[in-house]
């Protein structure tokens, strides 16, 4: 479904992905992960057009997307949850959710999703004319999941969605994110939670430093010894 | 008392045109963080516009108005995509610069198309005065406050209602994370520069029609004091922008009238100097706090 080939990119000078490739295939769950720094938002940002690729190709559905605007990427399916959650402050909670639909003209499937995401996540139901800000963070990052869920993508790339929540809420979060992918949209998952996210996992890769060290299905990475004296902490 | 009160509503209809173009320079800021110097300019531009629509094609008030704000956003629009959007990428003081340059052409372009003398605004509403007690207020007043409330009425609900007006706050709030909505950033801009250029085209015939001249340069004065009135009033915010230009406006009113008119500009600096120091953010401005 999605295929990186070969990418790199630079900020500046620095090279902060040196020639990575990697493929999701549809319904899968995939994770990306890797210590801080490693490059991981960078490949997610790139994937989503935020940031141009050096060279190399990303396609998505067998069409080049490298050079496609951001704008087209959502609208092909592509939908990014940012790092930090990155809701509209200053904003509704229902806001939030009606920039998410942006792209979409038609209004009923809207409707339904949207109903289909307050089932989801009973919480933006109860808080939606409140400001997004004077959310707590998890459920700051149930809206910005429900935001990007609204543009109804086939493809969804999660940065980091675990980042300063409570363990009660990872585990929720987690939960919600199997629910997503057994409904069919296929996850790209970046996280530095290695276990958490692997376990969720069909497939994982590990980055160190702009380059891709290990991969494999996410039970073998999980008993893998390196990987677990690396980054799971045993 | 009826003295003041009498100052408060001539306030009230110079409050109105600074409001006006407040707005259009805490919309840009509040979206590309760019100070527009050349908005004052822009609201010459509209009387300017106003005055010719009248002069050539002799028509009512509404639709002289309605015209000149339509061709003013456009122009508006225009100058973004020629000066600002270029440079969306660099350094805010290239940026800054640029607006301070792009004041300069309009001005002098106005001097060069027109020519430098002051014209007297065609008039075309009957202005007659009406007094309550010893309150005096002119239908050009009152057409100036109507006019003017409408108008902000009328931003309001395009701003927090409508799809692109709720866009708009998204990128003004996070460019990146609107980008990833799939909100064109530029078309968003674009349509806030036509806003507050149509907002100042508006300030702009309006006060031909108060003060019945008009000349090139014009926007220079009122145009600072719009930027003062929107620092005032918190720059960024719009409910800020309309608060800062009435209470410029009347303060400006109000010592003229009781004190001594040649201390009046004097007196909107301090009060910008004592806002800068005490609330830096502005009356209505928001508090900048970083969530991590």
């Amino acid at each position: 479904m999605l295929a990186i080939d070969d990418i790199v990119v630079h900020y500046g000078v620095i090279e902060a992905i040196k020639g990575i490739t990697f493929e999701v295939n549809k319904g899968e769950v995939v994770s990306l992960i890797g210590a801080n720094g490693a490059g991981k938002t960078t490949i997610l940002n790139t994937i989503s057009g935020l940031i141009p690729a050096t060279s190399g190709t990303i396609s998505y559905k067998d069409k080049p997307i490298t050079k496609a605007s951001t704008r087209e990427i959502v609208s092909s399916g592509i939908s990014q949850v940012p790092e930090g959650r990155r809701v509209f402050s200053g904003m509704t909670v229902k806001e939030n959710l009606e920039m998410g639909a942006f792209l979409r003209k038609d209004r009923a499937n809207v409707q339904k999703d949207l109903e289909r995401i307050y089932k989801s996540f009973p919480i933006l139901k109860e808080r939606l004319t409140q400001d997004a800000a004077t959310l707590s963070g998890g459920e700051q990052q149930m809206l910005a999941m429900g935001r990007a869920l609204l543009s109804d993508p086939e493809l969804l790339l999660l940065d980091e969605p675990s980042m300063g929540l409570a363990p009660l809420f990872i585990r929720e979060i987690f939960n919600i994110i199997e629910e997503i992918n057994q409904r069919g949209t296929t996850i790209l998952l970046v996280e530095q939670n290695a276990k958490v996210a692997l376990e969720v996992s069909d497939r994982g890769y590990v980055m160190e430093t702009g380059k891709l060290v290990a991969a494999g299905p996410a039970q073998a990475l999980l008993d893998s010894k390196e990987v677990q004296r690396a980054y799971l902490g045993g | 008392m009826d003295t003041f009160i009498q100052q408060l509503i001539n306030g009230l209809s110079l409050g109105s045109v600074y409001a006006l173009v407040a707005l259009g320079y805490t919309m840009v800021y509040g979206i590309i963080k760019l100070l527009n110097f050349a908005h004052g300019d822009v609201y010459m531009v509209g009387a300017f516009i106003g005055y010719y629509i009248i002069a050539n094609f002799n028509l009512g008030f509404v639709p002289t108005l309605v015209l000149t704000m339509l061709i003013t956003g456009l122009i508006g629009v225009f100058i973004y995509q020629i000066a600002y959007r270029p440079l969306r990428n660099s350094t805010r003081i290239a940026s800054l610069i640029t607006a301070i340059g792009m004041s300069y052409l309009l001005q002098n372009g106005m001097i060069y198309i027109a020519g430098p003398q002051t014209r007297s605004f065609p008039q075309i509403i009957d202005n007659q005065m009406y007094s309550l007690g010893s309150i005096r207020i002119s239908t050009m007043q009152i057409l100036m406050l109507m006019t003017t409330i409408f108008l902000m009425i009328a931003l309001q609900l395009i701003v927090q209602q409508t799809k692109f007006g709720k866009a708009m706050r998204a990128v003004s709030n996070d460019p990146e994370a609107a980008q990833l909505m799939g909100i064109n950033s530029n078309q968003v801009i674009s349509f806030t520069f036509f806003l507050g250029s149509m907002l100042a085209g508006a300030g702009g015939v309006l006060v031909g029609m108060y003060y019945n001249t008009i000349t090139p340069t014009m926007g220079a004065g009122p145009g600072l004091k719009a930027f003062i009135a929107a620092v005032v009033g918190g720059i960024g915010s719009i409910p800020g922008a309309m608060l800062g230009g009435y209470l410029i406006g009347m303060i400006e009113v109000v010592i003229s009238a009781f004190g001594n008119s040649m201390i009046r500009d004097a007196v909107v600096y301090l009060i910008l100097i004592i806002i800068l120091l005490v609330r830096p953010n502005g009356i209505l401005g928001k508090h900048e706090t970083e969530k991590v």
